[in-house]
């Protein structure tokens, strides 16, 4: 306790908020939120140096594990970035599939955080319905894929598993399941009064802010941004379906509630498009095993917003470098705007509704020292320098290419 | 004496109060969990809970105030014990009653709630100060209409002692229904001094861990939790008996059975109550109670008052 009334709470690193192990520490005036600290680096894993010696085939299961809900974004990222550096043009039936497992795993991550944004605002009765809802589409997966979670579907040059026609009946019942009780979860959001009262106006993001923090994602686009990587840069089979980028004018976590419960109408749509169109033929080509020299930036629409990979190879059989920027390090910049001047009891649905995953964001920022052992803080500037002369070293040089963007710009 | 002995201890005192506010809990979470579509824990599990607590180590944070820490779990389970002797059970007359008992209950009813906070700030652990901060904020907001529509049924009866109430609603049947309004309004307030669903504020667990019971475990735990629970069937009971009057000419083991008919019905709305509804915001709650809840008890009141000319 300080004199001025001021109360310091420290959320995590172990919270029942929290899901994962992050660091919040806030500062209350009375009930309400002067200042917000955050801390991330307790979930810090190394994947992307772990990538770098490892073959390309054993990223693919690598990137896969980067998080437990949007395993499939990631996998697809990556291995889309390295077909293209390898020039692979895929079957169309593995496009399908692709797109196929990518919009169950929508669904079901779709579900999971209506499930979680309920228990944040301590209706425990939707968590426990959504998730019950949720088990449906999770037999699906299993069913097409064989595992829950980490589907391991993808393989450079295509997909592992095909789907059976016998299975197709079974997808097409649980998206009618589905998409009645989706149905139901709107009418409740927009009828249920104490769930209203909890969510509107709460975490505000304005259009200007959320173009300025860069969101992505539901959370931008529940501020009336028009940003949908499916619908802008299609990739795998989204170019042939046709499906509405929702959006929505509320830019608080009501908003953010109906985007995700609409967007999951538009999944069950694209999916009954994609087995109806499905097309005869082998679902994966033979990929080498030396990816030639290049490199790639890759962007895919995961449930929580745009993610990016990049990859670059240097001809043998391991990356020389790969970067993953996922959604929620785009949208944790947000999340300080949208707590300013809230309530402490808004601080939980604040951060659950732009769906973070704090293992995908974690970024290492302490370095020790080899010598005296001592504990370093660098500053990420140095840090980012540190990074560029270290990729210089191994050969890749980007000064040419940020003198050509800047000169871009100025003009 | 020893019939005294009988009544503090045995019956309706601390072995019935024990096994009926733990059967409460069993209740209240089976119906709850039945709700949001579980399976629900077996009847046995709050029994399991409590001995299992009674087990563990008692452990006080080191800078905690160690004898207002050890004393509150004590002191929540005593008042709220005591309470239940002057609400009506076997019969329609309660084991100890006089002229202004209903005052002294609702007094006694408050402790439980004072104990949470004073337990919560000397434990000295940031959680808990928060967490006992808010369920005193929070007794400020539903206090009022609660006590509002207790009064208001008072009034009616012309008395401050519940036997009496009992007596007079069990001599004009269809009074009860006047009160239905302040029955409505208590019920939702109990939700708060109970801290449940859509009132559980002072001990949301998203927000603040578990509140005032963060740093508490092992038998003062236990016994928190089971003044939670006894203070469940004796705020129950209380509105059982001031707005359900229903049986009171009957025998009384018929009265008896009436009654927990009467208390697990009023289990049963709880238990919906807090299974459709999302946590409300601090300051949400004392909109509510102050914009609307007690100015509708208000109108009770004066409904009563009106009554009362208009029929005697």
């Amino acid at each position: 306790m300080h004199d001025s009334g001021d109360i310091k709470i420290p959320i995590g690193p172990q919270h029942p908020a929290l899901k994962e192990p992050e660091s919040f520490l806030v500062t209350l005036h009375g009930e309400k939120i002067t200042a917000f600290n955050v801390k991330i680096g307790y979930n810090h894993r190394g994947i992307e140096k772990a990538c770098e010696e490892r073959t390309y085939i054993q990223d693919v299961y690598l990137v896969e594990r980067v998080c437990g809900i949007c395993s499939h974004s990631h996998s697809t990222c990556f291995v889309q970035a390295v077909e293209e550096i390898a020039g692979i043009e895929l079957p169309a039936r593995a496009k399908y599939i692709r797109t196929i497992i990518a919009e169950l795993e929508r669904i079901h991550s779709h579900l999971l955080w209506l499930g979680v944004a309920g228990h944040e605002v301590g209706f425990d009765t939707l968590l426990m319905y959504a998730w019950r809802d949720r088990e449906v589409v999770m037999d699906i997966l299993a069913l097409l894929t064989g595992n829950r979670v980490n589907y391991g579907i993808n393989t450079i040059g295509g997909v592992r598993r095909d789907i059976k026609t016998e299975n197709i009946q079974e997808v097409l019942k649980g998206m009618d399941i589905l998409e009645e009780r989706t149905k139901y979860y709107i009418g409740v959001a927009q009828g249920e009064s104490t769930l209203i009262k909890r969510l509107s106006g709460v975490g505000k993001l304005s259009y200007e802010d959320a173009v300025r923090l860069g969101a992505v994602g539901p959370t931008a686009r529940a501020s009336g941004i028009e940003r949908d990587v499916r619908h802008d840069d299609p990739y795998a089979a989204y170019s042939e379906v046709t499906f509405k980028v929702i959006t929505d004018k509320h830019c608080d976590v009501y908003g953010r509630t109906v985007v995700r419960l609409k967007e999951l109408l538009e999944c069950y749509s694209i999916i009954r498009q994609l087995l109806k169109k499905l097309p005869e033929g082998p679902v994966t080509i033979k990929a080498p095993r030396k990816i030639p020299q290049g490199e790639a930036v890759s962007r895919y629409e995961a449930p929580r917003g745009e993610d990016l990979h990049y990859v670059r190879s240097n001809g043998t059989e391991k990356p020389d470098r790969v970067k993953i920027r996922p959604p929620t390090l785009a949208n944790i910049q947000a999340v300080s705007h949208m707590l300013q001047d809230s309530y402490l009891a808004d601080l939980p649905i604040v951060i659950a509704a732009i769906d973070p995953c704090f293992s995908c964001t974690d970024r290492m920022v302490a370095l020790k020292s080899q010598h005296s052992r001592k504990k370093d803080v660098v500053l990420w500037e140095k840090l980012r320098l540190d990074g560029i002369a270290w990729h210089r070293k191994q050969g890749s040089d980007f000064s040419a290419l940020n003198k050509k963007l800047a000169k871009n710009l100025e003009r | 004496m020893l019939k005294a002995f009988f009544h503090i201890f045995i019956f309706p005192g601390l072995l019935f109060l024990f096994f009926f506010g733990l059967l409460a809990e069993y209740l209240d979470r089976k119906i709850c969990a039945r709700l949001q579509n579980r399976i629900g824990p077996p009847w046995f599990q709050p029994f399991a809970d409590f001995l299992k607590l009674l087990g563990k180590q008692d452990i006080v944070p080191g800078e905690a105030d160690t004898t207002v820490f050890k004393l509150m779990p004590i002191l929540a389970l005593t008042a709220t014990v005591t309470a239940y002797l002057y609400i009506p059970t076997w019969g329609s007359q309660a084991v100890y009653s006089f002229n202004g008992d209903l005052i002294v209950v609702l007094y006694l009813l408050f402790i439980p709630t004072m104990t949470y906070f004073l337990g919560g700030w000397y434990s000295r652990s940031i959680y808990s100060m928060v967490g006992a901060v808010r369920s005193l904020t929070q007794l400020f907001a539903y206090e009022v209409p609660l006590f509002l529509t207790i009064l208001a049924s008072a009034l009616l009866a012309n008395t401050w002692s519940l036997s009496e109430m009992t007596h007079f609603y069990a001599g004009h049947p269809g009074y009860w229904a006047f009160n239905l309004l302040g029955f409505t309004i208590a019920l939702i307030s109990l939700l708060g001094k109970l801290e449940k669903v859509p009132f559980d504020i002072p001990e949301a667990e998203t927000e603040i861990v578990a509140g005032t019971f963060t740093e508490y475990g092992g038998r003062l735990l236990a016994l928190f939790r089971l003044s939670m629970d006894i203070e469940m069937v004796v705020v129950a009971s209380l509105l059982a008996a001031v707005f359900l009057p229903f049986g009171l000419h009957l025998p009384s083991w018929a009265c008896f059975i009436g009654y927990l008919v009467q208390v697990f019905l009023i289990i049963f709305l709880i238990s919906l109550l807090r299974s459709i509804f999302a946590r409300l915001r601090l300051d949400q709650m004392i909109n509510l109670c102050w914009k609307y809840f007690a100015p509708l008890a208000f109108l009770q009141v004066l409904i009563n008052l009106i009554l009362k000319g208009v029929l005697s």
